[in-house]
């Protein structure tokens, strides 16, 4: 539903204050609020603020560019790009299915990614907030401030996230933005001497995601009233999940639930995303709002990510996160949970998750040598979905005769969450900012409740902006002084 | 360690996709040994909003915007030393890939013309920043002492620069450290 804290209705008399920019997380965005002379939030809004022009600038580029182009919109889960875009570009090639092995050496790449990138989120971004409190000194919020209070977490967290950019590596010749899968399956095996590399660490890797679940059920077990009040809103859930209702991070067909954990949509192939999902533009943020045609967009939009993973699919196929997964399910006593804080625990089952596939991974020989490419009948069109680290992440193109892509569209994960992390930081100002004066410590509430969404604000601003003709002029101490606009 | 005031580092990311930031956070453990030795300012690591007086900024990414040029500017009168890190920082890298394009004509195509799109239209509230037509380099709006090279360059590189600049030697890069891609 729109919320009547979307739009204040006599904007002009209201006092603005402004998160700028929003920290700790990947991306660019800011927050406005405006206050009433009670100091009463009559509006609070996430805005996405950069704009970088991907979906265009691919039209008219070879396809088989798009892959590593496409990892340039993050550099945080390049993985996801690459792999959504090659995935999109098999059916370009006629490359459905990819081989064994090339199948294999993705999975691994992107179980690397889902590894580091959970891993980079909790401890070097979000830890500092749930170890050491919200309105903490802020000056001390952050990794450094962990490393020295807490050593043996952040070590953990640094190695963790190394591990996860090691098997990026090792399959993708490259920590960051490399080049392992091409249009119809990879460019090379996994090589010995790296397969054994990875086998001497995983055991331990394994081990330290456990400890890291823990970790986050002992902060929700020490304040439950903080936990599951904080930011807390209700919504429907969206993500892959494997023909047999398992948790797959990789391939699937989308699944909806509503509010009351019902599916309402199932076994919907990736390739036909664009009959059940619309998006909404809103004229204050770069970054749209998708939701679910049949529902329409006031009561359509839903969560996607870690949260609505662990509660979406049926199961997870490997034995310590699905104990642990049944374990958050009780936290719910049958019902969903909506907790926004709820989205760390479910982050680090996730990461668990991760690290027993790639576990099993390494045990397979496929890794190590088979055919990589498969070639068939050529299409001109393609989808590619895959569950990225912070959610569903869409990638569509059409390649015209001379093999240039035609139409690139993408909805990336943090995208389909818009509606949501607004939510958040609407139920947030109400709760802890409404009537009191505003402290650094209360701002930094609102992006808490940001930050357990660990939004991808770069992956977000694919698309190309406008120029407002807007000119500023504000006094050295920040005051705004002047404001001309032009349309 | 020892009673040496520590170095005092802020980063930022203009128009780039926080692969810099990340590459930088490959230096893994090394990052412990960087901490005897230096502070953040200003980062997307840390909750500083604004930069303060600083011996090294690290600028990610282009310049794409009037917030960028405004950051940016920021940085250079608070840092002693300022490093372009990465080919956007350094000639715009892929988002100056847009520079050939007319924006209103894409812009329309994004919020206007697309399958299953509906509202307000292209987006125009002033709390998006004004953006600049082209996507620029860093050094043609401000003085930069060092320029990184790579997309990104490796935690590697960015360890070996930072070592060199902190121990007071003029940072070289090994030769295979030296990459464009
Ligand atoms: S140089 Fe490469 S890694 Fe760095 S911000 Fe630009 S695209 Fe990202």
């Amino acid at each position: 539903m729109t919320s009547p804290l979307e739009t204040a209705a006599d904007r002009d008399r209201l006092r603005r204050v402004v998160i700028d920019p929003v920290s700790r997380v990947e991306g660019h965005g800011k927050v406005s609020l405006l206050l009433d002379e009670n100091d009463r939030v009559r509006e609070a809004r996430l805005h996405i603020v950069e704009f970088r022009g991907f979906e265009v600038f691919i039209q008219g580029r070879p396809y088989w560019e798009v892959p590593v182009m496409v990892q340039r919109l993050c550099g945080i889960c390049p993985v996801s790009h690459h792999l959504a875009a090659s995935k999109a570009l098999d059916h370009v090639v006629g490359g459905v299915p990819v081989t064994p092995t090339a199948e294999k050496m993705r999975r691994l790449m992107h179980y690397g990614q889902i590894l580091q990138s959970h891993a980079l989120h909790f401890f070097h971004l979000s830890s500092p907030d749930l170890l050491f409190g919200f309105e903490s000194e802020a000056g001390r919020r952050n990794i450094v401030g962990v490393a020295a209070a807490h050593p043996d977490i952040a070590r953990q967290g640094v190695l963790l996230r190394k591990f996860g950019q090691e098997v990026i590596r090792a399959t993708a010749g490259k920590r960051i933005h490399g080049t392992g899968a091409v249009p119809g399956g990879m460019n090379r095996h996994l090589s010995a001497e790296d397969h054994r590399l990875l086998k001497t660490d995983i055991a331990q890797v394994v081990d330290w995601s456990r400890t890291a679940v823990e970790l986050i059920k002992r902060m929700h077990r020490a304040d439950p009233a903080l936990y599951d009040a904080f930011g807390a809103f209700e919504s429907g859930f969206m993500s892959l999940v494997r023909s047999d209702g398992a948790m797959d991070l990789y391939d699937g067909h989308l699944r909806f639930r509503d509010a009351a954990g019902a599916i309402v949509l199932d076994r919907v192939r990736d390739q036909d995303y664009r009959s059940v999902i619309c998006e909404e533009v809103k004229s204050w943020s770069y970054m749209k709002f998708p939701f679910l045609r049949m529902f329409g967009p006031e009561t359509g939009w839903y969560r996607v990510g870690p949260l609505a993973r662990v509660q979406n699919c049926d199961f997870i196929p490997s034995p310590f996160a699905e104990a642990e997964r049944r374990e958050f399910l009780d936290h719910g006593n049958g019902a969903p949970v909506h907790a926004t804080l709820a989205y760390h625990w479910a982050r680090m089952i996730e990461m668990l998750h991760a690290a027993e596939v790639i576990r099993d991974l390494l045990d397979d020989p496929d890794l190590l040598a088979g055919p990589l490419l498969t070639e068939g009948p050529r299409a001109r069109e393609g989808v590619g979905v895959i569950e990225a680290p912070r959610g569903t992440l869409i990638h569509h193109y059409q390649v015209d005769d001379d093999d240039l892509v035609s139409m690139c569209n993408l909805i990336v994960s943090t995208t389909h969450n818009n509606e949501a992390m607004n939510a958040a930081i609407r139920a947030v100002a109400t709760r802890y900012l409404d009537g009191h004066t505003l402290t650094e410590g209360l701002l930094n509430h609102i992006e808490v409740a940001i930050r357990a969404f660990d939004p991808c604000l770069s992956c977000a601003t694919h698309a190309l902006g406008k120029m407002p003709l807007m000119l500023e002029l504000t006094a050295p101490d920040g005051t705004l002084l002047d404001r001309v606009v032009r349309d | 360690m020892n009673a040496r005031p520590k170095l005092r580092i802020a980063t930022t990311s203009l128009a780039g996709c926080f692969g810099c930031h990340m590459s930088f956070l490959d230096i893994d453990e090394h990052l412990f040994e960087l901490l005897e030795r230096v502070e953040f300012d200003r980062s997307p690591l840390t909750d500083i909003k604004h930069c303060g007086p600083c011996d090294i900024g690290l600028i990610e990414g282009g310049v794409c915007n009037a917030e960028n040029v405004h950051v940016l500017r920021e940085f250079r009168k608070n840092c002693k030393t300022l490093v372009a890190v990465g080919a956007c920082a350094i000639n715009g890298g892929l988002p100056a890939q847009r520079n050939h394009l007319d924006l209103g004509a894409c812009l329309q195509e994004v919020y206007q013309f697309r399958d299953c799109v509906i509202g307000d239209g292209i987006p125009n509230d002033p709390e998006l920043p004004l953006l600049l037509d082209k996507v620029h380099p860093i050094h043609e709006v401000v003085r930069v002492d060092y320029f990184i090279p790579g997309c990104p360059p490796s935690g590697e590189a960015i360890w070996h620069f930072l070592s060199d600049l902190i121990a007071g030697r003029t940072p070289r890069l090994p030769y295979p450290a030296v990459r464009y891609d």
